[in-house]
């Protein structure tokens, strides 16, 4: 494993305009925006914002369709899916901060299944940190870094809405 | 001392009472049948928490609306149900409670719904069962009927989301209801300020004001400006002994009739946990009315039970 610390990480904000980029030409086939909580549901928000236009916007909690329920159980603050649009023949631009072993990624479209039987699904993420552990890659990504297993990357929300992205080093 | 409701790690592990429930557990309940909520709306109305799980339904008395609601929310978690009405079986062949139990265990049942007429059934299984196996109270005679308890909860905190802010009143047989206390408990835990009991002296326990609980014999005083007004079954029963003199009498004093919830605030809603004895305790004209959220309550009882069981699947020995 050659896994390096990247010098410096990238800074989030632009990453967004880079993702806003990829995305434009994909809003003639009506898309909608569907986030993953926390962060990636942040992130949808904010492109939709920079999208402009009415694409619809929904947000996905994923607890309930983790595979790690039955070592870790359910996680202490769920918070309620909503999809206030139908999924049935939709473009679904999956949104989420981080990808990485892409099991999020596998919930994450079991569960929109459940609502409808999308016409396509593109992922959009923030950041790909490689160490996929499932067949899952995203269409639309604003940054490839590699990161060590035992490091976490998360994506902070400053009060006026600003991105920034903050390495956290594993024990 | 042990709380038999928790694991070591402080996660849920039994569900038998809300009295020993610490505040971060009632709200975790809360806040994870609110997403549940989310996905009964849904055209696929399941998720996949307990699959490969075996929930099994231990009814000793009947209860086919409660056994029901149980069964829905454990098929929409993706566990396989099985519901016993153990009346009509084993116990009349002389089988003891703890074997029926073990049998099932052995069939590898690894949730137990229990419903007894006798005070402490569900605890006593707790007790005895492996550390692998959850139980949940589904009513232990008069004692404790904890997801009825939390699914009223549910549906105040639904319609009336500022908790800090309320006045509930609980009118009826508050000496025989297994769920008053509890809800008494847990609406004061939430931070609701100001709880009422409103009944005749002959359905209140002793010492009830003990409870933190503002007393009324009088519904019209009691009614005045609450925001909550939850009604209580009467059980038939009652009426035939020495606690009431009439149906038609209690009716008057006590029936929530619409004259009665006009002293309500106007947006307060009514409640009721079922069957409703109409024309005893509510009057049709509310029960059916547009301040009722009795059905709602119904709707919301499957997510309550829904996060009650996958929190316990999920919780360790």
């Amino acid at each position: 494993m050659h896994a390096s610390i990247p010098p410096s990480l990238p800074d989030a904000e632009r990453l967004v305009d880079a993702l806003t980029a990829q995305l434009r030409p994909l809003l003639g086939q009506d898309p909608a925006l569907v986030g993953i909580h926390s962060g990636g549901a942040w992130l949808a928000q904010r492109l939709r914002d920079e999208l402009g236009g009415d694409i619809p916007l929904g947000a996905l909690d994923i607890s309930f369709y983790r595979d790690d329920f039955k070592r870790i159980g359910l996680h202490t603050q769920t918070k309620p899916s909503n999809i206030p649009f139908e999924v049935e023949d939709r473009h679904i631009i999956l949104v989420d901060d981080v990808l990485y072993t892409g099991r999020t990624i596998r919930g994450a479209m079991n569960e929109l299944f459940d609502y409808g039987r999308p016409a396509r699904i593109t992922l959009a993420v923030l950041v790909d940190r490689g160490g996929r552990e499932l067949p899952i890659e995203a269409q639309v990504v604003g940054a490839r870094l590699h990161l060590l297993p035992g490091q976490n990357l998360e994506l902070l929300r400053d009060g006026n809405g600003r991105f920034s992205l903050k390495l956290h080093e594993g024990s | 001392m042990n709380n038999p409701q928790l694991d070591k790690n402080g996660r849920l592990k039994h569900l038998l009472s809300i009295e020993g429930l610490p505040k971060d557990i009632l709200t975790q309940i809360l806040d994870t049948a609110e997403s549940f909520a989310g996905v009964s709306e849904r055209e696929v109305k399941k998720v996949p928490l307990l699959r490969g799980r075996t929930v099994c339904n231990l009814f000793f008395e009947n209860s086919t609306r409660t056994r029901t609601t149980f069964e829905i929310a454990a098929k929409r978690l993706s566990a396989d149900v099985v519901s016993l009405h153990i009346g009509t079986s084993s116990q009349s062949k002389g089988e003891t409670m703890l074997d029926t139990v073990n049998n099932l265990v052995a069939m590898h049942a690894d949730i137990f719904v229990v419903r007894h007429a006798q005070s402490g059934a569900a605890h006593f299984i707790a007790r005895h069962v492996a550390p692998h196996v959850h139980v949940i109270n589904a009513g232990d005679g008069r004692h404790s009927h904890p997801t009825q308890g939390l699914l009223d909860v549910f549906t105040i905190r639904r319609y009336k989301p500022d908790m800090h802010n309320l006045r509930v009143a609980i009118v009826g047989d508050i000496l025989h209801s297994r769920v008053a206390r509890s809800e008494i408990h847990a609406l004061t835990t939430l931070g609701v300020p100001e709880v009422r009991v409103i009944a005749p002296k002959t359905l209140l326990p002793e010492y009830v004001e003990r409870l933190g609980v503002h007393v009324y014999h009088d519904m019209r005083q009691g009614l005045k400006d609450v925001d909550v007004v939850m009604m209580l079954r009467l059980q038939n029963e009652r009426m035939n002994g020495a606690l009431l003199p009439s149906a038609q009498e209690y009716f008057k004093c006590y029936g929530l009739t619409p004259d009665k919830l006009a002293l309500a605030r106007p947006d307060a809603i009514v409640m009721h946990p079922g069957p409703m004895n109409r024309g005893i305790e509510i009057d049709s004209a509310v029960a059916d009315g547009t301040q009722s959220v009795i059905l709602p309550q119904v709707t919301y009882g499957i997510a309550v039970r829904m996060a009650v069981m996958s929190m316990l699947a999920g919780s360790g020995e």
